[in-house]
């Protein structure tokens, strides 16, 4: 019978390893960040759209097909602003590209920087619906009782899949004033 | 002696309570398809893990019963066959493929959100419930409306507590029969869950995002569920209920909701103009508080500090400008639990309040606020 | 070179003088001693966790609000929760891998012993920081255990930052516990000792050590991303800076399923370890077990969105998590198949670790089944948030993981201590149990089927009935544990003299030394026998 006894030698490195596993897994948690945002692109999840302008690439517009797309505005708690979108559905062909208006007030006594996360229902259209030009890629600075209408363009992929006749794109604005401010 | 008797009427109340018979075992079957197939599911799902549990435990005490030493049980030597052991890692695997066909086709129905006939904005808040039908005017709050007194029995007699406790709310969300009604639930601050029991519905309700349920109820009648996310304080206080009506009584329902929205906008041209006397506002003032600010701040005006501070001596609700105050309670105070109430109460119900505040308590600052201040004050 | 170890152990010089009273507590590098700690820790906060949970049942009583405020409740089945799963479940097991993994694989002691000492006594000021919170301005944590954000990080009460602090430290010792588990059973087990060869609660300990180094650091991750969102300004869960409240609940469950599993994994091992012993029969396929217990482990890192189902998931997402989470039941089956085998054609006595290791099998075995119902999607819905997943849990930590540390308890207390333990007061203690404990946990599936949601602290009149039962359940269950506490220390103090082997049909290490176990135990490694 052989004597392993183990020596501290052995232990170190076993230990080492196992460290390495503990940071890299730290690590990891942090990497589950883009991680998710890289999944719910593929995904849809939660109806994330894309932050970035895209250009217009649709290779032709599928004049069968109509796709009735719905606008939504919510206020989150404490930004005293009138936020709306100034139609509040659209019809529109897949490829097509389209113009819709949104109008804001600021109807506070002081300026407040304002911005608006958008969100797509059903998640899984959020990967179809392209935006060419969109108000909520940027913060909204508004003065007191300034009024601004803002500008969303934008057109369904004709990839949107069969099923999906209705989808509906909501705007949450939020006061970043603060956050700002602390930058 | 008394102490047995005491024991004996707690028994005796345990047994013979009267609402015993309400009590329900199992789930609701609803009133929708999905509910249906939903509770079918349960039910199946239900009577396997029973016939599993049987067989299973059968056996086991089998051999708790006749394999004991105490019988003169001798241990029997084996302790592996892969025969068996494959046996029964493949008979499960069969049971479940069985119970995910089901499944998988009742999920497919239920998240097809597809050729609705009516949306509805649901946004949850702390805590209450947001009501918005989409391409109408029509948008309201929906907040318990069990009062106070029936739930707050710290010290003395419990009171007498109304049949729907909890589950009833002022404003019932109201929606047609036979119609797809498709429901958009966001929230104002944390995350809620919107929950009817009978529409086998349960959606989050996420701040930023919109996710999407939808329900088509075949009977008329008033279903009650509840939020299902802890949501922070009055979680268990933020009750949904809804009021599914034939579709005549819908449109009638539509109709009554738009005069009403007319008369409020007349009602509050014409507070603008109008003064209200100290009494009225006290009055009006008490009211709206006990509904919308005592849970927070507590009906006594002490607050729950430090989340929720005391209006009793604060500088906003005595010495502070009137201006501050309104703005405050018009549009909320940014970084804290203190949501704006300008979409939700009138002007001559925000200037009761503040009335209220800054004359309740000790704090007789004798400010009056009228409807038109609060106008001029909220910039609105 | 292998002479007789029994003999062996008995006679150990002691190297070092061994200080006494507090210091030896405070300074033990012993396996022994440490195992001891632990198991002490965790039953203090078994009994803190306990009496919060008893305030909760209280209030629940009968409808209305009578004894705390709504936010204080909320305070209370947060750190209940928190207690239960960090400082009482968890540390037992510690405890117990301390106590009988050397001696089970016949090493002295651990493999790092400074280490392990700093890994507990790190907890109490761990447990300190949460509890003392109750004591602040802020109050303790409210948002629940899973501290979903944003009620966490924008909503909080204040108490974010003592309860990420406070959770830091538990993480860091659950990792040193972990890493010393691990490189023990790598590198100390005695000659001859193989893998295969090795006793299944080592292995179960073994695996739930890879777990815990894999997900404590996403805890750690998730903590302290709350941490910066609550009070730094970044915005990984915050909708308004580009976050995504939702990602949170990704990434706390991808630690929290794991975790669950981290639970119950060890309690398979007691389990397999105690029904051989008294069925006086081998353990049912020794390598399906290993097997079981490690594709259960690999499958909880591709479940945790099943916590997750009304958070708005796309379709394919939900089907993909569903037949995952299903599958976890074949593995689960097999062991439970395991043990009823093992018991089929035995040889049955029913000794207080029988019984409660036979509780364990019908009463995990439900809350296994209802855990079958909850992974359908559809029907979870409606189970989602409510009293059921209460029940679930309960059942699967309770008269699981709880029941098999009662079971290992009263198993190795002869051993612990050298004296067999008073068979009455432990007849009390188990039969007093096992029927509060249904009565506690039973009606809360008809609670939650009725529609009762779950952390609520007042509920509509048609709950009360059941909430009053249950509540009767749950002080009784409680004060059950009094007994437990009355058996043990009797145990240690006085009691007949217990034999090596009390137990005719036990097998491994842990009985060829003395009882009580010496201080230092295999100096020299035993020989294990070629079968």
């Amino acid at each position: 019978m052989t004597s392993d006894k183990p020596t501290p030698q052995s232990h170190t490195t076993t230990v080492k390893k196992l460290m390495f596993v503990v940071v890299g897994m730290f690590a990891f948690g942090f990497a589950l960040v883009p991680l998710y945002d890289v999944f719910c692109d593929i995904t849809g999840l939660n109806g994330k759209t894309n932050d970035e302008a895209v250009a217009y690439t649709a290779d032709g517009i599928d004049t069968s097909r109509t796709v009735t797309v719905q606008f939504i505005t919510h206020n989150a708690k404490q930004i005293p602003w009138k936020f709306k979108p100034l139609i509040q559905q659209i019809k529109v062909h897949p490829g097509e590209q389209k113009v819709v208006k949104f109008y804001a007030k600021n109807q506070a006594t002081q300026a407040i920087v304002g911005q608006a996360v958008p969100s797509v229902s059903p998640g899984i259209a959020a990967g179809y619906f392209q935006k060419i030009e969109c108000f909520c890629f940027e913060r909204q600075p508004l003065q007191a009782d300034e009024e601004v209408e803002m500008a969303l363009q934008f057109y369904v992929d004709v990839d949107l899949p069969k099923d999906i006749s209705t989808l509906t794109l909501s705007y949450t604005l939020y006061d970043i004033s603060e956050k700002i401010a602390s930058l | 002696m008394r102490g047995r008797n005491r024991i004996w009427l707690l028994l005796v109340s345990l047994f013979s309570n009267a609402a015993w018979s309400d009590s329900q075992l199992n789930l609701t079957k609803g009133v929708t398809a999905i509910s249906n197939e939903v509770y079918d599911l349960h039910m199946l799902v239900l009577y396997i893990c029973t016939a599993i549990g049987v067989i299973v435990f059968g056996v086991m005490f089998w051999s708790i019963i006749f394999h004991r030493k105490s019988k003169g049980a001798k241990p029997a030597d084996f302790h592996e066959s892969t025969k068996i052991e494959i046996l029964w890692t493949a008979i499960p695997v069969v049971i479940l493929i069985a119970m995910a066909i089901p499944a998988t086709s009742t999920l497919i129905a239920m998240e097809d959100n597809s050729d609705s006939d009516i949306t509805i904005q649901v946004t949850g808040s702390q805590w209450k419930w947001h009501y918005k039908y989409f391409d109408q005017d029509i948008e309201f709050y929906s907040v318990l409306s069990t009062p106070r007194e029936q739930y707050e029995n710290h010290n003395g007699e419990p009171a007498t507590r109304s049949e729907h406790y909890l589950i009833e709310v002022d404003k019932p969300l109201v929606i047609p029969v036979n119609k797809k009604v498709r429901f958009l639930l966001t929230s104002d601050d944390v995350i809620h869950s919107w929950w009817v029991p009978a529409f086998a519905v349960k959606q989050d309700a996420n701040p930023g995002f919109i996710n999407e349920a939808w329900a088509k109820v075949d009977k008329p009648g008033i279903y009650r569920g509840q939020c299902a996310e802890l949501c922070g304080k009055d979680h268990g206080f933020m009750p949904v209920v809804v009021e599914v009506k034939s579709e005549e009584d819908y449109q009638q329902w539509l109709k009554e909701q738009q005069q009403l929205i007319a008369d409020a906008a007349n009602a509050e041209q014409a507070s603008l103009s109008a003064s209200m006397s100290k009494e009225e506002l006290m009055q009006l003032g008490e009211s709206t508080y006990l509904a919308h600010c005592a849970a927070c701040h507590q009906p006594t005006g002490l607050g729950i500090p430090p989340a929720f501070p005391a209006l009793k001596g604060s500088p906003i609700a005595t010495t502070g400008s009137i201006e501050e105050h309104i703005d405050i309670v018009f549009n909320g105070k940014a970084g804290t639990g203190m949501q704006g109430y300008g979409k939700q109460l009138s002007l001559k119900e925000i200037a009761a309040v503040v009335t209220f505040e800054r004359n309740a308590w000790g704090n007789d600052t004798g400010d009056l606020v009228q409807s038109a201040d609060v106008k001029a004050a909220s910039g609105e | 070179m292998t002479t007789d170890t029994l003999e062996n152990t008995e006679h150990h010089e002691e190297h070092h003088a061994q200080p006494s009273g507090i210091k030896r507590w405070l300074y033990t590098t012993n396996h022994k001693d440490i195992g001891t700690l632990y198991l002490w820790f965790s039953f203090i906060m078994l009994l803190v966790g306990g009496g919060l949970a008893m305030i909760i049942r209280a209030e629940l009583f009968q409808p209305g609000l009578q004894i705390v405020e709504p936010d204080f409740f909320n305070q209370l089945t947060t750190t209940h929760g928190l207690i239960m799963v960090f400082g009482a479940i968890m540390p037992a097991f510690t405890g117990f891998a301390n106590w009988m993994i050397p001696m089970m694989i016949g090493a002295p002691d651990m493999a790092l012993p400074r280490m392990n000492n700093w890994s507990f006594w790190i907890l109490p000021f761990a447990f300190s920081i949460l509890i003392g919170s109750f004591f602040m301005e802020s109050g303790a944590p409210n948002f629940g255990w899973t501290f979903y954000a944003p009620l966490s990080t924008t909503y909080s009460n204040g108490s974010t930052a003592f309860f990420v602090f406070a959770v830091h430290i538990m993480g860091i010792s659950s990792i040193m516990g972990a890493i010393n588990v691990i490189v023990t059973i790598m590198n100390m087990r005695a000659p001859g000792m193989t893998y295969m060869k090795m006793p299944l609660f080592v292995w179960t300990f073994f695996i739930t050590a890879y777990l815990l180094i894999a997900v404590m650091p996403v805890l750690a991750g998730v903590v302290t991303m709350v941490l910066t969102d609550t009070y730094f300004g970044t915005s990984f869960f915050n909708a308004a800076g580009g976050g995504d409240p939702v990602m949170f609940q990704h990434i706390f469950w991808f630690f929290g399923h794991p975790e669950v599993y981290i639970m119950i994994l060890p309690a398979f091992g007691i389990v397999s370890t105690i029904i051989p012993a008294f069925a006086r029969k081998k353990l049912f396929g020794y390598s399906s077990m290993v097997y079981a217990t490690a594709s259960i482990a690999l499958l909880s890192f591709i479940v945790w969105a099943h916590h997750m189902f009304t958070t708005g998931m796309p379709l394919f997402g939900e089907l993909f998590f569903m037949y995952c989470t299903m599958l976890i039941a074949v593995p689960t089956g097999v062991k439970v198949f395991n043990w009823v085998a093992t018991m089929w054609r035995g040889s049955m006595s029913f000794e207080i670790p029988m019984l409660f290791s036979i509780a364990f099998v019908i009463l995990f075995t439900i809350g296994g089944f209802s855990g079958l119902m909850l992974a359908l999607t559809p029907v979870d819905f409606q189970y989602h948030d409510t009293y059921f997943v209460v029940a679930h849990f309960h059942y699967v930590l309770v008269t699981g993981s709880l029941f098999s540390i009662f079971a290992g308890t009263y198993y190795w207390l002869p051993k612990w201590t050298g004296h067999m333990y008073n068979q009455t007061l432990a007849q009390w203690h188990f039969w007093c149990s096992i029927i509060s404990v249904n009565l506690l946990f039973f009606p809360m599936h008809f609670l939650g089927l009725a529609g009762m949601p779950r952390r609520i602290p007042d509920y509509a009149l048609q709950f009360a009935d059941f909430n009053k039962w249950v509540s009767i359940g749950g002080f009784a269950f409680g004060l059950s544990q009094l007994l437990f506490l009355a058996v043990v220390i009797k145990c240690i103090r006085s009691g007949e003299k217990a034999a090596d082997k009390p137990w005719d049909g036990a097998e491994g290490l842990e009985w060829t030394v003395a009882s009580p176990a010496p201080y230092h135990t295999f100096s020299t490694p035993p020989a294990i026998k070629d079968e």
